[in-house]
């Protein structure tokens, strides 16, 4: 080889990696596939997070897959057929964990991989007590309340506590509730006298289960039961029934969007969190990290907040809670963490469920069949 | 064989009176390759082709169909998590009574079996889906492993004792004798779930708890639902079909779209419609209000129970009863009808002895679909059938989607399925198979 012609490759080689570096730096264009519930909760995701982000990044497309009712299956399902497509999915965090011993999402190192807020607080201390998991990153606070029609009853004798849901003397009507144990069985211990900070320690002893399922048994002619959470407030305006329990958020659309005549009962509200994890193998785990630092500082999740009712996960986010971007009503009375809503909050106890869901969700199934 | 002998050779000449076989000459084609060979190698050919032109069919059924039902069958009886996480222990394990605790040389091999555990890769960790196994035959076992796991690198001897403060489960014979049970690769735990029983503290299969016992009367009940609506279809679609059969062609099309449209919109279009029809502000309970023929406090409640579920469904399946009756009826020519009656058979009598029995091949093909496609469906049952129009495909639903515990899934869907092959076999047996026609 000549001289000559090994100068020709080096000049050649220098200028592809030239190339090479001036298409880095206008990087490639990248997709992400985002799993999240659909419907207004997506919504509120894509104008709080989704849409600045690709504003500031415009190589970035986020594409909204609406499977998070079954992200654990569709999880365990991608990874045990090897082919990962999903970037990062919005779980409740029971699921979370379940999918972090079993390995198929990220641990999550919560003060390297997040903001801290602007105080310079590390995420570690930020986000509210207990909200953060070995692989889950919250974003919101959401709960599972009862809602009435106040037409239903005399305007001198409305419903105001978990209570009256299992009152059919002076509160007649068909009430809706979740086909599934959660939340139920707490609201009628709640409703039994037990204390909210020991719903679980009773409900762990077979005589707690017992006395739960009896004070259903209370109500059960009355009851109707839906799956989907847009069945809740369906039927509510339909009239099929005068309680329905439902998700907080679903329940604000309904009644201050659509205008459904219908009122929150704040008293007993089960508060759970709903965030992300990134599943391990995922096709761009890196710019999900960078999202992942974006959509979850301080600033976006108070943001989430003016597109829909769920209360941010971070403590520096609630005073940065504004109006409803459309409506223009204060958010901040209608957060399930405001101060006069969160009188009498039951905590969902995801480590109960996970240790004693299976049996109860079968002694459940099996009191809907009697 | 035969056939080469009887179609080509000349049998026998006879006039010598040897016997044939000496006789016969062996038949050639032009070529000189004996004629048997020949017609051989062609039939291989045409044999050869035919599994070609088919071959990608059983390709697809193979992949699509074959395939996933054998593996969900190896599911419902597949366990090695107890197997791969618990390797050491369950040697320790070997020849336990189950009766007391287990000694510490089985809790010093458990406490290795953690170990190991936490040195594998984060995807190859087996302790996770340990915690999950085990709880489906005990509660709380899953919050025993994990807690667990977290502090047994801070263990130290006795080990007994570390385990025990760790969690109170280890101090339950009922978890040690759940792992040596479950310690093999194969489990028939999940088929003992399915049929509402579990293992009692001595190994034997008792029944479940009254109160935890739901899949056999869900079975019952699905069977019960498929063979009422099943009839149901029948009743309807019978007359509808009959009367499509004698109208002229083009008024019979017409009805024929009246019956297909249905078909051609949405699943969840048709079963919401049903909803604002039946709901008990909804259209039928406000007519029979206003009409005074029940009070506005009594309204019915048509849906959201078993009711709603067989409404939806015999509204659903009906064109799968009807088609069939259809186009069987369409063959029976009126003549005999007439012929019956003018032999002296009354109108019901001809109908009865004559023209019935003729249809029976149709009831028979739109009676074993109707009853088929409603043994497994739930779209509808879960969206209008409340707690009792429930079905044991929403169970099996919703242990693919929500519980996550395939293995159960895996044994009701099998037990499913050989159900329903059972009861196409008796129906085999006391109709004949051959008498289905579907068109």
């Amino acid at each position: 080889m000549t001289q000559r012609s090994l100068k020709l490759i080096g000049a050649g080689s220098a200028v592809s990696l030239l190339a090479l570096g001036a298409a880095q730096a206008a990087e490639d264009p990248i997709s992400l596939t985002i799993v999240s519930w659909g419907g207004a909760y997506t919504q509120s995701q894509v104008r709080a997070y989704h849409e600045p982000w690709m504003e500031l990044n415009p190589h970035v497309t986020i594409i909204n897959d609406d499977g998070s009712a079954n992200a654990l299956a569709g999880l365990r399902a991608q990874s045990q057929a090897g082919n990962v497509t999903w970037d990062l999915v919005d779980m409740l965090p029971s699921d979370a964990q379940l999918a972090c011993d079993e390995g198929i999402i990220l641990p999550i190192d919560h003060d390297e991989m997040l903001a801290a807020a602007p105080d310079g607080t590390p995420a570690s201390e930020d986000f509210l007590p207990g909200s953060l998991g070995e692989c889950f990153i919250p974003q919101i606070v959401y709960s599972t309340v009862l809602t009435f029609r106040p037409g239903a009853f005399p305007e001198d004798n409305q419903p105001s506590s978990i209570a009256d849901l299992f009152d059919t003397e002076n509160f007649p009507g068909r009430r809706a509730l979740q086909d599934r144990p959660g939340t139920n069985l707490e609201w009628a211990l709640y409703a039994d006298g037990v204390d909210p900070d020991d719903i679980y320690d009773v409900l762990a002893t077979p005589e707690g289960q017992d006395r739960a399922f009896a004070k259903l048994d209370t109500i059960k002619d009355d009851i109707v039961f839906w799956t989907e959470g847009a069945q809740a407030p369906q039927l509510l305006a339909d009239g099929e029934v005068v309680f329905a329990t439902g998700y907080n958020g679903r329940m604000f659309d309904a009644i201050e969007v659509e205008g459904m005549e219908a009122e929150i009962i704040w008293d007993g509200q089960v508060v759970e969190w709903d965030g992300w994890v990134v599943p391990a193998d995922g096709p761009n785990v890196d710019a999900v990290m960078e999202y992942l630092y974006f959509a979850t500082d301080t600033q976006r999740l108070a943001d989430q907040a003016s597109f829909i009712s769920y209360g941010p996960a971070r403590a520096s986010s609630a005073e940065l809670v504004g109006e409803h971007a459309d409506l223009g009503i204060d958010m901040n009375e209608h957060m399930p963490t405001a101060p006069e809503n969160y009188f009498a909050p039951i905590v969902l106890d995801n480590d109960f469920w996970t240790d004693y869901g299976d049996e109860l969700r079968e002694r459940f199934a099996n009191w809907m069949l009697q | 064989m035969a056939q080469a002998d009887a179609g080509g050779v000349p049998l026998e000449t006879g006039r010598s009176g040897k016997p044939a076989s000496e006789k016969r000459q062996k038949l050639v084609t032009a070529d000189g390759t004996p004629l048997k060979r020949a017609l051989q190698r062609a039939e291989r050919r045409r044999v050869l082709a035919a599994l070609l032109l088919v071959a990608p069919l059983l390709v697809f059924l193979l992949t699509v169909f074959i395939f996933p039902i054998g593996q969900m069958m190896w599911r419902s009886v597949d366990n090695p998590q107890v197997v791969n996480a618990l390797p050491n222990t369950l040697q320790a394990l070997q020849g336990w009574d189950g009766r007391e605790l287990p000694d510490e040389r089985v809790f010093a091999a458990l406490r290795d079996d953690f170990l190991a555990d936490a040195e594998r890769p984060r995807r190859e960790q087996t302790i996770g889906p340990l915690g999950i196994r085990l709880n489906y035959e005990l509660s709380a076992a899953r919050g025993a492993i994990s807690r667990t796991a977290r502090q047994v690198p801070q263990f130290e001897e006795p080990y007994k004792e570390a385990f025990l403060d760790a969690h109170r489960l280890w101090g339950d014979p009922a978890l040690w004798r759940v792992i040596q049970r479950e310690g093999r690769p194969l489990t028939m735990s999940y088929y003992v779930a399915a049929l509402d029983r579990e293992f009692d503290e001595f190994g034997n299969i008792v029944q479940r708890d009254e109160n935890r016992r739901i899949y056999v009367s869900l079975y019952g009940r699905t069977l019960a639902l498929s063979v009422g609506i099943t009839f149901l279809c029948f009743l309807l679609g019978f007359p509808i079909a009959y009367y499509m059969s004698i109208l002229p062609m083009r008024q019979a099309n017409l009805l024929m779209i009246c019956v297909l449209l249905p078909f051609w919109t949405s699943l969840l279009v048709r079963t919401t419609a049903w909803i604002v029809l039946l709901q008990q502000q909804g259209v039928v309970n406000t007519l029979l209000v206003s009409v005074g023929l029940i009070g506005d406090d009594n309204r019915l409640s048509l849906i959201y129970n078993m009711t709603g579920t067989i409404i939806a469904m015999t509204h659903i399946l009906l064109p799968f009863m009807v088609l069939p009756l259809y186009s069987v009826m369409r063959t029976i020519p009126p003549s005999y009808m007439r012929a019956a009656k003018s032999l002296g058979a009354t109108p019901t009598t001809a109908f009865r002895r004559v023209y019935f029995p003729q249809t029976l091949p149709g009831i028979g093909a739109g009676a074993v679909l109707v009853f088929i496609i409603s043994i497994g469906y739930y779209i509808t049952p879960a969206l209008v059938g409340g707690q009792s129009g429930r079905m044991i495909s929403n169970e099996i639903a919703r242990h693919m989607q929500q519980s996550l515990n395939w293995g159960l899934a895996a044994a009701l869907g099998t037990m499913l399925l050989v159900g329903v092959l059972v009861l196409y076999w008796l129906y085999q047996r006391l109709v004949g198979a051959e008498s289905l026609k579907l068109g």
